[in-house]
């Protein structure tokens, strides 16, 4: 059994906070079910479900930390787990940055388990296969694709009697759709919490309608173009950046955030005034669990406000030595926007390319978080409001920052996952001038 | 390469990361132990009868046991001291044609036999589904063997204090040569492997691996302006030994920097590092343009990696990969044409699983075949693949290659990049020769920011350090270079390469593939090299 109800966690961290004989306690009972399909040239490649359950406890004597893990459960494991804990911080060097175990938090729970995500069985995964790479077998396209679904449970516990529960879902589908000889590929990604919310068959026509567009592309000189960027394409830069917005890295001095002379840019306007980012665990569509790794509650946290930094976020560590309050690390982004879609920004735009996804994006240089990377699957240029031709892929050199003061217009947010980022995000599609392309790319 | 699983591993970026994802915490005892021979076999025995009995017309069992150990660092400060041991069984079966993979950290016969049971249920059931019936090369049993990485020093068993002493001492002389900051690691892995297959091979493996990433860190309060450069040691097929500096392993290179063959000196490197760090805060920033580029295999590797390793392996050319990692433009009808120019006459580039302190060097890869080498690209002209059993016939070839791996027993053995490295030049020549024939060009040290296109044609890479080549002579340190390569034109533009004397390995412990993504750790070797013309991007901006 993976999935424990909220008694059943309960009982077994209690069990184990009773055990511990060091100076303070932390538990954490995580499981989860996780179920994937892939497929590749039209035909199913492999498939699986992993179930799995661990328990975690990290016990602390003085400033000597032991961590240790178990998957069994019963009492003579428990004590056992506790033990090698216990063996272990005896044995660890002192942390000199230790900081004692959470005091008893206050989580607001968030809507983030859906029934019907938790139910979803291996057919209902192999009918999604099946509805990507029929209308694509019948069209001479070829689908390669990987759907993801989760389903499972996070408890924490400890010994100043701190504990909370939650179930959440999951749902990641991405589907790539090449044309037989390799001259167009196109690609649509979806990540909801709620399976209602996905519909395989209606997905798979955008990757489809892609895939066929946006062959025999034309090349366009590489340099500054306007964009409309689809909110995935964005997704992977954003992402990035927030790796910077962490308080010690700035007020050390290497961070973009920092100060010449030190400190850090709180307060300063270091984007065009229409960019306001915040986490919120509560967000509707994009809920996330009400605490961070380290059981802090997460609360709504203005990171970005009408262009002006207006939070960092300080660990308990930093927080402490700077005389500020600890923040929780965010579990989600939510970028504001307003009302129009993708297709509306074109409907605007008199000349400008239409970026579909972006690849393999990289620092260059955390000075000025110079990103590099290309589009994919679906590039296309636009002129007087319509999309004209699809054009072949570039490499761009562009900050985040720098993009982030060149907004021509933003559209209505939606929910995007990342595989390379930690935060289930909501991010508008965009307008941005002067989008710095440095070369083509033959790639398909 | 993975930038999550770094991050994860290192905790840099995610805050503070309770639990590491590779498997149980243990003692540091644990690590130095092993499941006694006899058990494995007959545990793989029970998974061979229960799939035979089942209707499996192939069976292959893994009984693996992966151990790790890392210790995470800061300035004068242990961050991180954590051990992991994963273990369990993978069982992987043909049945209707179609394979069949379960998998299960019960190690009791019971538990073996239903995940053979398993792994056949899901084959025949999958089966309805498949079009074309799996194809495997054959091989003959090897019979009860063994082999493990010639390690001199098993990492494990040194003591945590030991290593906690240098990764301490190497910050503090980064900190006494004027470093603002400074972080180093030492990660150690040790894979147990079991491998039994139906074709009647019994095949134990110990397998260990090093690696020992500095970053040291420059700042100037004045400005706002930070630099950092990374240290240049490699990971490594190695025991501890590689942490124990010989003189005979050192190379010289331009601006006081040190090369490393096959022992790292930490504390001197990161004392380098640190004044280097200083000198790129007030370096010349470059003029972009066409120059000379002279790559040292510190750097070279990561270009090797991303432009040779990934496009010939050959479940990406046939599209298997065409939603995550990409496809190739490396296609069959230009392997066909047996006249596709890669890369300059001069330039040939091999694969293999053998070569010595290697990160992919294994007596049999994970499907049980003996590990080889073999030329991809033999005299500047496209001449093979990577594939393994179920793959080869593709090619005409009836053995496989022998570079399927499974990054747990849990994961599912699949095609992954053997080493892939470039042949040293047939006649002398050392890097001080070859920069006395540039005119204008740069002197590319260590490895930096990459990216590459899903068909491996546009890439770009940075490095650690850059020195401009004016006239024959190495001047003086610049910054902001990157620099813009299409694949086939790159190694086209090959000029020279220094001959063995200079050959040196580097490598990545994260590579990625799949889905749901696997992890492989792999070496690139070179002797360093010149390529002509190549665009120069300079990457400097201002915020404002």
């Amino acid at each position: 059994m993976s999935i424990y109800s909220e008694q059943e966690a309960k009982a077994i961290l209690d069990k184990v906070i009773a055990l511990s004989k060091a100076d303070e306690c932390t538990a954490t009972l995580g499981g989860s079910v996780d179920g994937n399909i892939r497929y590749a040239r039209n035909a199913v490649s492999t498939s699986g479900i992993v179930s799995d359950t661990q328990l975690g406890v990290q016990v602390a004597f003085g400033k000597r930390v032991g961590i240790a893990t178990t998957n069994e459960f019963d009492d003579a494991a428990l004590a056992k787990v506790v033990a090698r804990a216990e063996e272990l911080a005896k044995l660890a060097p002192e942390n000199p940055e230790f900081m004692p175990a959470i005091g008893k938090q206050d989580y607001t729970p968030t809507r983030t388990f859906i029934d019907k995500t938790a139910a979803i069985t291996p057919e209902y995964r192999a009918r999604v296969a099946a509805d990507s790479i029929e209308p694509c077998r019948k069209d001479k396209l070829v689908a390669a694709g990987f759907l993801a679904d989760s389903h499972g449970f996070q408890a924490i516990a400890n010994s100043n009697g701190n504990f909370a529960y939650q179930k959440s879902t999951n749902l990641d589908f991405t589907c790539t759709v090449r044309t037989e000889d390799g001259s167009g590929s196109g690609w649509v990604a979806r990540n909801v919490a709620d399976v209602e919310r996905f519909d395989a068959k209606n997905e798979i026509k955008i990757a489809i309608d892609k895939a066929k567009r946006s062959r025999d592309a034309k090349a366009l000189e590489p340099g500054k173009y306007t964009v409309i960027m689809e909110p995935a394409a964005t997704a992977g830069l954003i992402s990035f950046m927030m790796f910077g917005f962490d308080a010690r890295q700035a007020d050390e001095g290497r961070s973009f955030l920092s100060k010449k002379g030190g400190g850090n840019k709180i307060g300063e306007q270091i984007y065009d005034p229409r960019v306001t980012i915040y986490a919120d665990p509560a967000e509707t569509g994009v809920e996330v669990l009400p605490w961070d790794g380290e059981g802090i509650a997460r609360a709504r946290l203005p990171i970005i406000t009408k262009g002006k930094v207006e939070n960092l976020r300080y660990s308990r560590y930093w927080a402490k030595k700077q005389e500020k309050q600890a923040t929780a690390m965010p579990g989600n982004l939510i970028m504001v926007g307003g009302d129009k879609s993708t297709m509306d920004l074109v409907k605007s735009t008199r000349k400008g390319i239409l970026v579909t996804r972006t690849w393999y994006i990289r620092m260059v240089d955390p000075q000025t978080v110079l990103l590099t990377g290309l589009t994919r699957d679906g590039t296309f240029y636009v002129e007087n409001g319509e999309v004209k031709y699809p054009i072949k892929n570039f490499r761009f050199n562009e900050s985040p920052i720098i993009m982030l003061n060149n907004i021509e217009e933003i559209g209505k947010p939606v929910r995007v996952g990342d595989d390379e980022s930690p935060f289930v995000m909501m991010i508008p599609p965009m307008k941005l001038r002067d989008f710095t392309f440095t070369s083509l790319s033959d790639a398909v | 390469m993975e930038r999550r699983d770094f991050l994860k591993a290192t905790g840099v970026g995610l805050g503070a990361v309770l639990l590491p994802s590779w498997g149980r915490v243990v003692a540091a005892e644990v690590l130095t132990t092993k499941i006694d021979v006899a058990l494995k076999k007959r545990l793989a025995d029970t998974a061979l009868a229960a799939a035979k009995e089942g209707g499996a017309s192939y069976c292959d069992v893994r009984i693996g046991r992966y151990l790790r150990q890392f210790i995470v660092t800061r300035e004068d400060k242990v961050q991180n001291v954590v051990n992991t041991e994963s273990t369990g069984v993978g069982v992987r079966v043909i049945a209707n044609g179609t394979w069949g993979f379960a998998a299960s950290n019960d190690l009791s016969a019971d538990a073996v036999a239903r995940a053979a049971r398993q792994a056949v249920a899901i084959a025949k059931a999958n089966s309805r589904l498949t079009v074309e019936p799996v194809q495997l090369a054959a091989t003959a049993g090897v019979g009860e063997v063994s082999w493990s990485t010639p390690i001199e020093r098993n990492a494990m068993e040194v003591p945590v204090k030991e290593k906690v002493e240098l990764l301490l001492a190497a910050n503090a002389a980064a900190m006494q040569a004027g470093a603002s900051f400074v972080n180093s690691t030492l990660f150690q892995v040790n894979e147990q492997k079991y491998f039994a297959s139906s074709d009647g091979s019994y095949i134990d493996q110990d397998v260990h691996r090093i690696w020992a990433p500095v970053n040291v860190t420059a700042i100037d309060k004045a400005s706002g302006k930070f630099r950092a450069r990374a240290g240049l040691s490699s990971p490594m097929g190695m025991g501890y030994e590689y942490m124990m500096p010989k003189k005979e392993h050192k190379i010289a290179m331009p601006g006081g920097t040190v090369g490393y063959t096959q022992s790292y000196d930490i504390v001197e490197d990161a004392a380098i590092a640190a004044r280097q760090a200083q000198e790129k805060l007030k370096a010349p920033s470059v003029k972009p343009g066409k120059y000379d580029l002279v790559l040292d295999p510190h750097h070279l590797w990561l270009t090797i990696h991303e432009s040779v390793g990934h496009p010939l392996e050959l479940d990406r050319v046939l599209g298997y990969e065409a939603n995550y990692a990409g496809t190739s433009f490396a296609t069959l009808d230009k392997w066909k044409a047996k006249d596709f120019r890669y890369g300059s006459d001069q330039v040939t580039l091999f694969a293999d699983k053998v070569q010595p302190h290697s990160l992919g060097a294994v007596g049999y890869d994970d499907e049980g075949i003996k590990t080889r080498r073999w030329d991809l690209v033999k005299d500047g002209i496209l001449v093979n693949y990577q594939a393994i059993r179920d793959q080869v016939h593709i090619l005409g070839e009836k053995e496989s290659h022998g570079c399927c791996y499974a990054d747990s027993w849990s994961s599912v053995q699949f095609q992954r990049m053997a080493n892939v490295s470039l042949a040293p030049g047939k006649k002398k020549l050392t890097p001080a020769d070859m920069v006395k024939d540039v005119e204008n060009g740069i002197y590319i040290i260590g490895s930096g920011s990459f990216s590459i296109d899903q068909q491996r044609y546009n890439a770009q890479f940075g490095g650690q350090l850059f020195y401009e080549i004016k006239d024959g002579k190495v001047t003086r340190m610049i910054e902001d270079v990157a620099y813009q390569i299409r694949t086939p034109e790159f190694w086209n533009a090959c000029s020279a390469i220094c001959d063995e004397s200079d050959y040196r390995i580097g490598g990545s412990f994260f590579d990625g593939k799949g889905e749901p993504s696997q992890v492989s750790a792999v070496s690139h070797g070179s002797s360093t090299t010149r390529f002509d013309g190549i665009n120069v991007i300079n990457t400097a901006r201002s915020l404002g």
